[in-house]
């Protein structure tokens, strides 16, 4: 299923060959190999236990690999974990913000963190780009879940990492939250930035991989666009279903009229 | 990346330095089991103590010292389990960042957090008649003991914070340590107490530390216990160290 780069000159950002990882008994990655273009929003599509996080783990030299090699932006996490950390973003599945601290305080953290000079105005333009200017001030408490998850997004963006992932980066949110998100991730990709998100939702993949690649049981069954992907399948059929009231609509319908009466 | 290790610290500690300064009731909460205990004894059994020595108060506040960092301390944990939790602390080490910083920002925020309570629960003493004619020097030694004692307590907590499973499994850890005190020298004379108890009491380190304090506070020479609490302080904070690192790298790798 594979489809050459686009770029065959470079090499691509991130590169997995023979990914092997275990916990005690339970054997989660059996030997992956992806390959992820410079730029590019690369899927990784995976029911509950897959073996996503672990992937996402490693990648982010948070974990170490029982075998196989894994590259992140041209250095190899074992052995040059240090510049693959200075190359990366990590969004956790949970928005790994500092509740305790206001949303601009969090940026400036992170900005400190990796030694940047001026972490004011990198907070503030974030903060600006990201729409919570007017909650900068705010202690990250009192936001909503699509507002920790853009704060989230743009703690990972300071510093230009030109690499990033996102796990799980939906998950949890409201519908609103879920748009807001993708927005967020789009403008990354066309800023030149390579995402790896991680999802459960076909949709998301969907929507916003270049390619898309189905982990099961630890091993990548299926790798390619969207397009190619549809073509495994059967070709689309139209049907016609009647839609039935729910009994929500009823409920409302009945409900409403009483209310309405009774509060006169 | 060691390079920036002090640089980085400095940063993490500032954050968790904040988290203190905007939940004060952290301080508070530590500082009032001590103080509860303090005003316990000294106003309801005190009188039914003998002590040997005129003031009771001036006899308990070296182990109302220790109880203080004891159920200090689990906030250690506390904060540690909760940043793993949240994913921040994922966050951070996948960052280019001196990877045990977080580690030292929470130990030193610790240090911080009990010597601020250490200070009410001695300022609440001293409203209760604490006298001491210990000069700065004294206190400087009382001030080193505490720090000492409150590190090598501190390590030991980091280590529930990086392996527990549960919130309550992260701060539970503390309670033990804040009952020490009481099968030891802060409450009642060793002497008082039957064979085997006693022989734990004078052998734990509370004693050796509580003893030590009490003579630097009455002037008195400190004499073979300031040594043992100092060997005490030392030991633990290598083991608790030590384990912390092992528990650690454990976690990160």
């Amino acid at each position: 299923m594979s489809v050459p780069a686009t770029h065959p000159a470079h090499e691509p950002a991130i590169q997995v060959r023979g990914l092997e990882k275990s916990f005690k008994d339970l054997t989660v990655l059996r030997g992956v190999d992806i390959d992820v273009a410079r730029g590019s929003i690369f899927a990784l599509l995976g029911s509950n236990g897959a073996g996503k996080t672990t992937m996402v783990r490693i990648l982010s030299t948070l974990l170490k690999a029982d075998a196989g090699t894994a590259r992140v932006a041209g250095f190899d996490v074992a052995t040059q974990a240090g510049d693959v950390r200075r190359s990366i973003s990590l969004t956790g599945q949970f928005a790994a913000v500092d509740a305790i601290l206001t949303g601009r305080e969090n940026l400036v953290l992170v900005a400190r963190l990796r030694h940047l000079k001026d972490p004011g105005p990198i907070a503030d333009d974030l903060l600006r780009r990201f729409s919570l200017a007017e909650a900068g001030g705010r202690r990250v408490a009192t936001y909503s879940g699509g507002m920790r998850r853009r704060l989230d997004i743009a703690m990972s963006l300071i510093g230009d990492p030109p690499v990033i992932f996102l796990d799980e980066p939906t998950t949890g949110l409201d519908p609103e939250g879920r748009l807001e998100v993708w927005q967020a991730v789009r403008e990354l990709a066309a800023g030149g930035t390579t995402v790896l998100l991680t999802t459960q939702y076909l949709e998301e993949a969907e929507q916003l991989a270049d390619r898309i690649a189905v982990l099961h049981q630890g091993r990548i069954i299926v790798n390619g666009t969207l397009a190619e992907l549809k073509q495994l399948l059967p070709p689309a059929r139209v049907e016609y279903v009647e839609k039935q009231p729910t009994l929500e609509d009823v409920f409302l319908s009945v409900v409403g009229a009483r209310t309405d009466k009774e509060n006169r | 990346m060691t390079t920036h290790f002090l640089g980085d610290t400095a940063v993490l500690l500032g954050r968790s330095l904040r988290h203190i300064a905007r939940s004060p009731d952290t301080i508070i909460t530590t500082a009032i089991m001590p103080i509860a205990f303090l005003l316990l004894f000294v106003y309801v059994f005190g009188g039914a103590i003998q002590t040997g020595s005129d003031s009771y108060v001036n006899y308990l506040l070296p182990g109302i010292l220790i109880m203080t960092v004891a159920s200090g301390i689990s906030y250690t944990a506390y904060r540690l389990f909760l940043d793993i939790q949240g994913g921040i602390f994922d966050r951070f080490q996948s960052m280019p960042i001196a990877r045990s910083s977080l580690l030292w920002a929470h130990v030193l925020t610790s240090l911080v957090a009990n010597l601020i309570s250490l200070v009410v629960v001695v300022g609440v003493a001293l409203v209760m008649g604490f006298r001491t004619g210990a000069s700065v020097l004294g206190w400087l030694a009382v001030a080193g003991v505490m720090v000492l004692f409150t590190l090598a307590l501190t390590w030991l907590a980091v280590i529930p914070g990086l392996t527990a499973k549960s919130l309550d499994g992260a701060s539970a850890f503390g309670y033990p340590l804040i009952f020490l005190p009481f099968v030891s020298s802060a409450f009642v004379p060793t002497e008082s107490m039957p064979g085997p108890v006693r022989a734990f009491a004078e052998h734990q380190p509370v004693t050796a530390i509580v003893n030590g304090i009490r003579a630097l506070f009455a002037q008195q020479p400190v004499g073979a216990d300031i040594w043992t609490a100092l060997a005490w302080c030392a030991g633990i904070l290598v083991v608790g160290y030590t384990l912390a690192v092992l528990a650690y790298r454990r976690k990160i790798s």
